[in-house]
C-alpha cells in the first residue's frame, strides 16, 4: 500500500500538511486507514476535527467528498438522485426528433417505434442522468469522506449510513449495484448536541480530540499566521489557555485562536497588551456573558501571574 | 487476530472485562476490533496498546477517564490483578447499575384490589406524599400509564399534501413516465416534528417525598417520547435518561437510585442548571426543547445565579415550565429566594402534588406548539 508505512511518518506528512496532530489523532487515522474502518470524532468545536480530514485526502493523495449533515437530510441529498428536468428534456428532444424523422420518411413503421421506447428508457435511467451525491461521489473514486456533524442529521440517517459504510457499496435499482474499488477512509465529525447510536460507535474507532497543549497550539498558528510576530503568537496562546480555564460558556478553540493572533497582526502588535486585546476580544470569546465577565479579568488575563 | 501474541489477546480481553465492570459499555465485539487494531499498529508497545484499545474500548468522553484509570492499574497491576478477578476490588469511578431482584414486586402489584372508579377520581386530586403505601401505588401504576404528548414544531422536510408549494420534482418525476405530460399536480408543505421534552429533576432532602413519582413521570416521558431526556439535580447533575430506558418502570427506577449520588443532600440549584446548560443544554440538548423542572426552589447557593442561569435557560429552550409540588398548599406564596429568582424566566408555573397535576402538566407541555 503506497502512504506513510507507520503513525510517526503519518506525523510527519500531516505535519507537511500544515495539520500539527497528536500521536492519538494520528494513530486513530492511520488505523481507520490501514483497517478500512470509519473514525468517528468528536470534540470541542474548533479542535480540528474537520481539518485533519482535508489534511489526511492531502496526505493520502485522495480527493476530499465533504457531507455536511443537516436536520431532515435524505437519501437524494446525500447519496444520489436523478437527474429529472434533463430526463424530461432528452425525452423531449427525441420526440421532437422522430416527429421530424417521420414527417420526411414517410409512414413510420410499428416495431422500430416500439424499439425506441426500450432503447429510450435505458438511457434516461443510465449513469448520464445520475446525479451523484457525496457517499455515492465517495465510492467512485479514492477518496476521504468526510460526514460532517452527523449529530446534526436524525437518527434515520444514521441507520442509513451504517447501511452504506458497511459494505461500501450502494444498490441504484435502474441501475445496479456501486462497489467501491478503493473503499473510501471515512471521518465522521460530531459535537455532541446528541448521542450518536451505539450501533454506529461499535462499527468505528472512537477519538476525543482535545484542545491541543500549548507548544502545539503555538506550532499550529504559527503555521497558519507565519507574518505574525513570535512573541504575538506565543503571547497569544498563553492567553487563550488561561480563558480555557476561566468559567466561559464557549471557550476559545483553535480557530479562535488562529483568528485573534491574525486580527491582533493586522493591528499591527507584536505583542499581546491589554488595550489591543480589549479591542479584539471579539475575535476570541463570542459570547456577551462571556465578554462580561472577561472584562474585569482582562488585565490578570493578559499579563499573566506575576 | 493471530497477529497478536496469545497472551496480549488475554491482556486485552481482561482490560476490556475490567472496564465493564467499571461500568465502560464496551460492544461485545469490542476487543477482536483492539486485537485487530493493535496488530495492524505494528509493535504492540505500551502506546500503541493504550490507543488501540482506547478507539475501539470507549464511546464517550465520559468513558476516557474511567479508560485512563483502568489502564493504568491493569498493566501495572500487580496484586491489584487477582483482586478485580475475584470481584473484591471494582474500579469505583461510576456505578454501573445492577439488576436486583424483581420478584416480589409483580406479586405485590397483583395483591392490589381492583379499584372503583369514585376511588380513583378522589385519589386523583389527592397529594401524592400524604397517600398511604396502597393508594400510593395505585397513583404510580396511573402514573406509569401517563403518555406524553410533546409539542411539535414545524420540520425540515416536506411532506406531500393536497395544499402548499408545488413539488417540482414529483411532478417532473412522474410526467418522465406519461412521455414528458405533467399528469398529476403534486404539493408539498412542511411536516411537523415533536419538541425534544427535558426533565430537570430536583433530589434534594425537601422534594424527597415527590421523587419516586416523579421518577416515574421520567419513565413514562422517555419510554413514550424518544429523544426525551431526564436529569437529576441535586449536589451534583446526574444523567438518568439510559438508567430510565429499562422496560420496567421499578427496574428503571432502582437504577436511577444507584446512579443518583446525592438522594436528598443539599440543593445548588443554580450550579446544576449551570452545570446542565455548559455540558448538554448549549451544545443543542435544550435548544428549541420543553425544559421541565420540577422543584421546590429551594436554593442553598447563591440565588441571583440561578436566575442568571434560568434567563439562559430561556434563551435556549423553547419553553420553560417550573413544577412546584408546593403551590397548591392553601395560602401559598412564592417565598424561596431561587424561586423568586427563577419565576421571572418562566413561561409557565404549575402545580406537581397530584396525579391531577401531572396529567395537566403533560397538556401544558404539549400546549403552545410554536412560540411567535
Amino acid at each position: 500500500m503506497d502512504g506513510p508505512q507507520d503513525v510517526a511518518e503519518l506525523v510527519r506528512r500531516l505535519d507537511e500538511a500544515d495539520h500539527l496532530a497528536d500521536e492519538g489523532t494520528a494513530t486513530a487515522a492511520w488505523l481507520a486507514w490501514r483497517t478500512q474502518r470509519p473514525l468517528l470524532l468528536e470534540g470541542e468545536p474548533g479542535v480540528g476535527k474537520t481539518s485533519l480530514a482535508t489534511a489526511l485526502a492531502q496526505v493520502l493523495g485522495r480527493d476530499l467528498v465533504r457531507l455536511q449533515c443537516y436536520e431532515g437530510i435524505d437519501a437524494a441529498a446525500a447519496l444520489y438522485d436523478w437527474d429529472h428536468p434533463r430526463q424530461l428534456l432528452h425525452v423531449r428532444a427525441l420526440e421532437a426528433a422522430q416527429r421530424d424523422a417521420r414527417s420526411s420518411g414517410g409512414d413510420a413503421r410499428d416495431d422500430r417505434a416500439a424499439l425506441d421506447v426500450d432503447a429510450l428508457e435505458g438511457e434516461l435511467w443510465s449513469r448520464r442522468f445520475l446525479l451523484p451525491r457525496p457517499l455515492l461521489a465517495s465510492l467512485e473514486r479514492p477518496s476521504v469522506l468526510l460526514v460532517d456533524e452527523l449529530d446534526r442529521a436524525d437518527d434515520e440517517f444514521e441507520a442509513f449510513l451504517l447501511e452504506v459504510l458497511a459494505d461500501f457499496a450502494v444498490t441504484i435499482p435502474e441501475l445496479g449495484t456501486v462497489r467501491a474499488e478503493v473503499p473510501p477512509v471515512v471521518v465522521v465529525t460530531s459535537n455532541r448536541t446528541r448521542e450518536v447510536h451505539d450501533a454506529l460507535k461499535r462499527r468505528c474507532y472512537y477519538h476525543w480530540v482535545e484542545h491541543p497543549d500549548l507548544e502545539r497550539e503555538i506550532a499550529i498558528v504559527r503555521r497558519r499566521v507565519p507574518q505574525a510576530d513570535a512573541a504575538l503568537v506565543d503571547g497569544v496562546a498563553r492567553v487563550v489557555a488561561r480563558l480555557r480555564e476561566e468559567d466561559l460558556l464557549k471557550p476559545p478553540g483553535v480557530a479562535e485562536t488562529i483568528d485573534w493572533a491574525r486580527a491582533l497582526h493586522e493591528l499591527g502588535a507584536t505583542r499581546v497588551d491589554v488595550a489591543t486585546a480589549a479591542r479584539t476580544l471579539g475575535a476570541v470569546v463570542k459570547y456577551r456573558e462571556d465578554q462580561q465577565r472577561i472584562a474585569a479579568s482582562l488585565a490578570r488575563l493578559v499579563e499573566g501571574p506575576a | 487476530m493471530s497477529v497478536a501474541a496469545p497472551d496480549l489477546v488475554r491482556e486485552l480481553t481482561g482490560l476490556a472485562a475490567a472496564l465493564r465492570r467499571a461500568g465502560v459499555g464496551v460492544p461485545s465485539a469490542g476487543v477482536a476490533t483492539t486485537v485487530d487494531a493493535l496488530a495492524a499498529l505494528g509493535t504492540p508497545d505500551r502506546s500503541a496498546t493504550y490507543w488501540a484499545g482506547r478507539l475501539t474500548l470507549c464511546s464517550g468522553p465520559d468513558d476516557l477517564g474511567v479508560y485512563d484509570q483502568v489502564f493504568d492499574l491493569w498493566f501495572s497491576r500487580a496484586e491489584w490483578a487477582g483482586d478485580v478477578h475475584r470481584g473484591t476490588v471494582v474500579p469505583t469511578y461510576r456505578d454501573a447499575p445492577e439488576h436486583g431482584d424483581e420478584a416480589d414486586a409483580a406479586s405485590e402489584e397483583a395483591r392490589t384490589a381492583p379499584p372503583t372508579a369514585s376511588r380513583l377520581e378522589v385519589l386523583r386530586h389527592r397529594d401524592v406524599a400524604e397517600l398511604e403505601a396502597d393508594d400510593r401505588r395505585l397513583v404510580h401504576t396511573l402514573v406509569r400509564r401517563l403518555a406524553l404528548r410533546p409539542a411539535l414544531r414545524r420540520a425540515r422536510r416536506a411532506r406531500s399534501s393536497t395544499r402548499g408549494r408545488t413539488d417540482v420534482r414529483r411532478v417532473v418525476r412522474e410526467a418522465v413516465r406519461t412521455g414528458g405530460e405533467p399528469v398529476r399536480w403534486h404539493r408539498r408543505r412542511a411536516g411537523v416534528r415533536t419538541r425534544r421534552v427535558v426533565l430537570l429533576l430536583d433530589v434534594s432532602g425537601s422534594m424527597r417525598r415527590y421523587a419516586e413519582t416523579y421518577l416515574l413521570l421520567g419513565h413514562a416521558l422517555v419510554r413514550s417520547a424518544p429523544g426525551s431526556e431526564v436529569f437529576s439535580i441535586g449536589t451534583r447533575l446526574t444523567r438518568l435518561t439510559g438508567a430510565l430506558g429499562a422496560g420496567d418502570p421499578q427496574r428503571s427506577v432502582e437504577a436511577v437510585a444507584q446512579r443518583v449520588a446525592d438522594w436528598s443532600g443539599g440543593t445548588r440549584l443554580g450550579d446544576q442548571v449551570k452545570a446542565f446548560l455548559d455540558g448538554w443544554g448549549c451544545r443543542g440538548l435544550a435548544r428549541g426543547a420543553v425544559v421541565v423542572v420540577l422543584s421546590d426552589g429551594w436554593e442553598r447557593g447563591d440565588a441571583t445565579l440561578l436566575g442568571e442561569q434560568m434567563a439562559r435557560l430561556q434563551r435556549l429552550a423553547h419553553r420553560v415550565v417550573w413544577v412546584n409540588p408546593n403551590r397548591a398548599r392553601p395560602g401559598y406564596e412564592p417565598a424561596t429566594a431561587g424561586l423568586r429568582a427563577a419565576l421571572p424566566h418562566v413561561d409557565a408555573f404549575v402545580d406537581g402534588h397530584s396525579l391531577a397535576a401531572l396529567e395537566a402538566l403533560v397538556d401544558e407541555i404539549a400546549r403552545g406548539g410554536r412560540r411567535a
